[in-house]
């Protein structure tokens, strides 16, 4: 077993669990949507996305560039709610919160792609 | 790289979760909520970074202030641990080299014309490198000496010359450089090292076999191991410059039109140089130069005294030695300067060459010399010397390597042109003479086929198309144009100096001499057919009725004129 391959694994699934933690619930309902779980979501993408640097292989490649995605995303999300609640003062009403869920709803597809793509590479390196 | 910036992630996301978990105060002293996460982040990007603007948004609770200061270690500290990571990587030698490579191989690939690879950039590589990018050619350069790359990149070429820093003899970086790349003309191994110049040869015919191979080498043990594989090239400087001296001896109008026509650009032409055929020669050093020199020598029945200062270890020519360094007076004594016509200072030390050339020149002012330079920074003292020859062992091969790669046809005409009589290479000289006035002459290959000579290649069935056709000027073909027809090749024959009457067919190819003019009027005739016609018939009918009432009236206003 390689301590390198869980942490990597571990950060690359934590990301979709707590992404996919975060999307649940009703779309725009502020209530359903905990601000310190979008915190922890950006957290651990951003490590995500640090671990997967510097990996030369195609399938490298592909899994940094859904990181990456989801990056854009949530930061995208991050900035409506800062936007939203400090700067405008209109706070998370439904419509707001629809577009902060839904942006990280995006986020989680590039992070469930990449979940597929390490479960992939795992098969083909058994073989 | 990545440990510096996780730290950097943990750490911010662990201040920035705390401090929006603990209890804040207003101006008055009631607790109030915990600033959000927004502020949080806020307040600690600028304390990370040491900008730092005070307690904002309102003044800050007890617990807050705990919290802060462990929060201003921390992040300040791996902040400046990341940054300087992350510096220290971009200034990293190995990384740096890794972004040179990559760039390299970027404008290798991005090269869509025919290149050379060169494999060293000394002096031959510098030489031939301008040669090939003076007249348009691509070339690509390694070098393992970093100096070299970087004096490289402060010249400037006509053309853009990638160059990398690497070792030749690894095929990763021979690869980097292109030698697969369909657009490889040729890859030219120039480095000091035999063992060096045998490896990219090897590597050459194994990864590309059709491009050609070129090589210096400067042992017959390492020649005979590049032809075994089919080298295509193998140039040896001691060995060309014995053969050039000692045709020299022998046929100097020879040598005089080789280098006529092998002249650069505008260069003055070169005076004829007459050696002493008749007489006695000495040779200072028996090395690697004098051995070649002593064979060739001795092949033309010159009378040779060899001076070699440790014959133990060069080896003695058949006819002994006369022991010691030729820069005394007494050594040069015993090797009976009185009588001799000519010597060759030719040891692998410059200062000792010159040396021997003023103890010579002294003792017999008339006398005809011929030095060694081995490195190019001591041209200005050798010619102060007044050496009649100068061989340089880098102009050489790079002159010989210039012609086989710019003017292919020139390097065989030259090969052929050494069977011939001395008096055909004399009477060639004087034409050549009579053609230009004191400026080299351009040579340039033709070759009759649909690319480069279109009018004859598609010229009507039953007409003939002899060598005179192209001989004449196309604007008045009475007027002879200041050109020689140097060779014709068609298949396997190669014909010299070719009889003007001999018919053209698809697939041969010319060598010309001549003026820059005669060589543009001369394209003319290959690529126009109106022109072409004009040459054959000598009218010139142009279609159309107004181009015709154009030419009329020209002509008969210039009638009335002359008139």
């Amino acid at each position: 077993m390689n301590l390198e391959k869980v942490v990597f694994g571990f950060f690359i699934v934590l990301a979709l669990t707590l992404n996919f933690g975060f999307f649940v619930g009703e779309l725009d309902n502020p209530d359903h949507h905990n601000e310190w779980e979008l915190f922890a979501v950006v957290v651990v993408n951003l490590i995500a996305t640090i671990l997967k640097f510097g990996d030369r292989t195609q399938i490298g490649a592909i899994l940094l560039s859904t990181s990456l995605v989801a990056m854009l995303q949530l930061i995208a999300a991050v900035l409506v709610w800062v936007v939203a609640v400090h700067v405008t003062g209109d706070g998370l009403t439904p419509k707001i919160t629809a577009s902060i869920v839904s942006l990280t709803g995006g986020a989680m597809i590039a992070n469930v792609i990449s979940v597929v793509l390490l479960v992939i590479e795992t098969f083909v390196l058994r073989r | 790289m990545r440990s510096p910036l996780l730290l950097l992630v943990l750490t911010y996301a662990v201040t920035i979760a705390v401090l929006a978990l603990i209890p804040g105060q207003d101006a008055e002293g009631h607790p109030t909520p915990p600033m959000s996460l927004f502020h949080a982040f806020y307040f600690v990007s600028y304390t990370a970074t040491t900008i730092g603007f005070g307690e904002i948004p309102s003044a800050f609770s007890d617990g807050q202030r705990l919290w802060v200061i462990f929060t201003v270690y921390a992040s300040v500290v791996v902040w400046i641990y990341s940054i300087g990571t992350l510096i220290a990587l971009l200034q990293d030698r190995a990384f740096r080299r890794a972004l040179a490579e990559r760039s390299f191989a970027r404008q290798v690939r991005r090269i869509a014309s025919p290149f050379y690879l060169v494999c060293g950039y000394g002096e031959t590589g510098g030489v031939l490198v301008r040669a090939l990018t003076d007249r348009h050619r691509r070339a690509v350069v390694i070098d393992l000496d970093e100096d070299r790359i970087n004096l490289l990149r402060l010249e400037t070429h006509r053309e853009h010359v990638p160059a990398l820093v690497g070792d030749a003899r690894r095929p990763s970086t021979l690869l980097a450089a292109g030698l697969r790349s369909p657009w490889c003309a040729g890859v030219v191994a120039l480095t000091d090292v035999n063992r060096t110049n045998l490896k990219v040869a090897i590597a050459t015919k194994l990864m590309h076999p059709q491009v050609k191979a070129i090589c210096r080498a400067d042992s017959h043990d390492v020649e005979a191991n590049m032809a075994s594989f089919g080298t295509d090239h193998i140039f040896d400087p001691f060995d060309t410059f014995a053969l050039y001296l000692a045709t020299a001896l022998q046929a100097p109008c020879l040598v005089l039109l080789v280098t006529w026509l092998s002249g650069l650009g505008d260069e003055p032409l070169a005076e004829p140089i007459y050696p002493p055929a008749k007489g006695l020669w000495i040779l200072c050093g028996y090395g690697r130069f004098g051995t070649a020199l002593y064979r060739h020598l001795k092949a033309e029945g010159v009378e040779l005294v060899v001076v070699e200062a440790d014959p133990a270890r060069t080896g003695e020519p058949p006819g002994g030695v006369v022991k010691g360094r030729g820069t005394e007076p007494e050594t040069l004594e015993q090797a009976q300067i009185g009588r001799a016509v000519g010597l060759v200072a030719g040891t692998d030390d410059d200062a000792t060459n010159l040396s021997i050339l003023m103890t010579a020149k002294a003792m017999s002012p008339g006398l005809f010399l011929v030095a060694r330079e081995n490195h190019r920074d001591n041209q200005d003292l050798f010619e102060a010397v007044g050496a009649q020859i100068l061989m340089h062992p880098s102009s050489i091969i790079a002159d010989r390597i210039r012609v086989l790669l710019a003017t292919p046809l020139l390097s065989e005409f030259a090969k052929y042109a050494r069977y011939r009589e001395h008096d055909w290479a004399c009477e060639l000289v004087s034409r050549i003479a009579a053609l230009v006035e004191d400026r080299v002459p351009e040579v340039w290959e033709v070759a009759i086929d649909q690319d480069q000579s279109p009018a004859i290649y598609n010229v009507g069935k039953g007409v003939l198309v002899t060598l005179a056709a192209l001989l004449c000027d196309p604007w008045d073909r009475d007027r002879p144009m200041t050109v020689i027809a140097l060779m014709l090749v068609r298949k396997s024959d190669r014909i010299l100096l070719p009889d003007p009457k001999s018919p053209l067919r698809r697939g041969d190819r010319l060598l010309f001499c001549g003026s820059s003019l005669a060589r543009s009027r001369m394209l003319w005739t290959l690529q126009n057919s109106n022109a072409l016609d004009y040459v054959l018939s000598g009218e010139s009918h142009h279609p159309g009725t107004l181009w015709r009432w154009g030419t009329e009236t020209l002509r008969r206003w210039k009638v009335r004129r002359s008139g």
